[in-house]
């Protein structure tokens, strides 16, 4: 049976959903092997992460340089297990710092590359969703190892126990891949919310709040849900940028996208249309996102969201 | 120092987007310069700028460099009218539907043939939004890869990069000697709007053009291939309430869809 790999991901040491997710899309094609590049000292702890899901094995691999030089160095080593082990595909988390490695990687082992993917078949074709979500593409690697990035949130992960074989691979980090030098990391403050492209509910709020999140951090945390924002709110430097939802911040597909007082630019839309549910609350009637919401209040957000908190914690009770 | 700045046209984000046999139809839609590169733009010039300028005879260029259709003169005219000194525009019918490790390969030898310390480029294309052309190009070019700067400082005496890099890992600070591929994001700067007498000083700056041949790479079919695309039904619009108890309704909708 072939091989399928998959770079693990990690948020500060920590094991991501997304691994189950890109597990269970390589359990398709193949026996999956996750990839574990860990700080020294810290492999057998991150390896020991990867428990749910259908892996069979984990490698692992250590070096300072998959910290101290970013993508130059998780590239570098992908590549070499890849060159090894012939996978009949690679998959990795699609944002931003799973791009660059799969793109690094796809140059380095001569290989087709595609990004964003929210499915992969047995065969390995990815399906796109193109043009802020208004066109499905299905496309195919044709040269070399296929590498595909997944977006999280994509599927529903295969989430079982699972205990795979851990075999810790000696490989070195090429001087030439490590040119550039992290010198510093501040982690992102989450203030206990989930990460926002990993998140199951995502609220959000635009111009309508005024640089007031008040009502819209509430109802996330009754919903237990990230919290987002349109550009016109990171824009005015309401919320924090690395929390934009759009064409050029993030792109979120949860179970439930909740806008609030967010007009709709295309923007924006391009970075949630793929949402499984839309619920949009704005005071506009004429808001062009009510065009793509499932449920629309047309109404102040500063009323419905503390009513809405109250409702959702009453029923959690 | 010499600066380098990668730009693509692309369709206006306004435009109506179509696939016409597995790619991007281009000809039916306006085209502009892809707005997040004008920020590389402004970028390489600021660098160019606190450095001395990019003055004629000057120690510091910033050269604009493309890949598209003749067509493609217009986004790379703009980004000479914001100040760049010159600009090379690869064309070649070959390349239509090229994926982005043909644009890299392409880009990368034509960097290389002109020398470089720094490469600077927007984070995506506003058209295919893959964001890897700037990790392509590094490695490619063997150049140190310091991507989604919000904050850029040069030392050219140094030799020496040093950005604030902001991503799903936190903020981070990196640091690299020359030579450099840099991508910056939006918030990174203001970029400013052609004079009238940068425009009119853009119509006699050279943009020299050169076929596939001339930059000496031989680009295949693209390395993945679509085999099909269709248009996705339009998301209705559901419910749409606007009395006193919208939230009470609301809190039931998202009960009934087990989303509570």
């Amino acid at each position: 049976m072939s091989n399928v790999l998959i770079l693990a991901d990690f948020v500060s040491s920590k094991a991501t959903k997304t691994n189950a997710e890109l597990a269970t899309l390589g359990a398709r094609i193949g026996e999956v092997t996750a990839v574990v590049l860990a700080p020294a000292g810290k492999g057998a702890a991150m390896a020991a992460e990867i428990n749910k899901g259908p892996v069979s094995k984990v490698v692992v691999v250590e070096s300072d340089a998959f910290v101290n030089n970013g993508v130059a160095a998780v590239a570098d080593v992908l590549s070499q297990i890849i060159a090894s082990q012939s996978p009949a595909a690679v998959l990795v988390a699609s944002h931003a710092f799973g791009k660059e490695v799969a793109a690094r990687t796809a140059v380095k082992s001569g290989s087709g590359i595609i990004t964003d993917a929210v499915d992969v078949a047995a065969d390995v074709t990815a399906t796109q969703l193109v043009f802020g979500g208004s066109t499905t593409v299905h496309s195919k690697v044709s040269h070399g190892t296929p590498i595909i990035t997944v977006r999280p949130n994509s599927i529903d992960a295969q989430t079982d126990a699972a205990t795979p074989a851990v075999e810790t691979l000696s490989l070195q980090v090429s001087d030439s891949s490590k040119k550039a030098t992290v010198t510093s990391t501040q982690p992102p403050v989450q203030g206990g919310r989930p990460e926002l492209t990993e998140a199951n509910i995502v609220v959000s709020g635009g111009r309508g709040t005024n640089g007031d999140f008040s009502a819209v951090e509430g109802f996330a945390d009754s919903l237990g849900a990230a919290v987002g924002a349109s550009r016109a709110a990171t824009d005015a430097g309401w919320y924090p940028h690395s929390y934009q939802v759009g064409q050029t911040g993030k792109s979120v597909s949860p179970q439930l996208y909740v806008a609030c007082g967010i007009s709709g630019a295309i923007q924006h839309r391009a970075g949630m249309q793929t949402s499984k549910t839309i619920v949009v609350i704005n005071k506009d009637p004429e808001a062009p996102l009510f065009e793509i919401a499932d449920f629309g209040v047309v109404g102040d957000l500063f009323a419905v969201l503390p009513k809405a908190t109250e409702g959702v914690k009453a029923r959690k009770s | 120092m010499k600066i380098a700045v990668c730009v693509k046209q692309v369709p206006d984000s306004w435009a109506e987007k179509k696939m016409v046999n597995g790619v991007l139809d281009r000809e039916s839609v306006d085209a502009v310069l892809n707005d997040l590169d004008e920020y590389a733009v402004e970028e390489a010039l600021r660098i160019a700028e606190a450095h001395g300028g990019n003055e004629e005879g000057g120690a510091h260029t910033v050269t604009v460099i493309s890949m598209g259709p003749e067509r493609a003169t217009e986004a790379v005219r703009k980004a000479l009218s914001m100040g760049a000194n010159d600009a090379i525009l690869v064309t070649d019918s070959k390349l239509a539907g090229a994926d982005a490790l043909a644009t890299s390969a392409v880009l990368a030898a034509v960097i290389e043939k002109g020398g470089f310390d720094l490469v600077v480029c927007g984070t995506e294309s506003t058209d295919a939004r893959m964001s890897v052309v700037p990790a392509m190009l590094a490695e490619r070019l063997n150049a140190a890869q310091l991507t989604f700067a919000s904050k850029v400082e040069v030392d050219p005496a140094a030799q020496k990069v040093s950005i604030t890099r902001v991503t799903e890992a936190g903020v981070e600070e990196m640091n690299a000697q020359f030579p450099c591929v840099i991508s910056v994001v939006e918030k990174i700067n203001e970029p400013r709007y052609p004079s009238f007498k940068g425009i009119m000083a853009a119509k006699k700056k050279v943009i020299e053009n050169r076929d596939l041949a001339a930059v000496g790479v031989a680009v295949d079919s693209a390395w993945s291939l679509v085999a099909d695309s269709s248009p996705r039904p339009p998301r209705a619009a559901g419910i749409k309430v606007t009395d006193d108890n919208a939230a009470e309704q609301m809190v039931s909708f998202l009960a009934e869809k087990k989303l509570i």
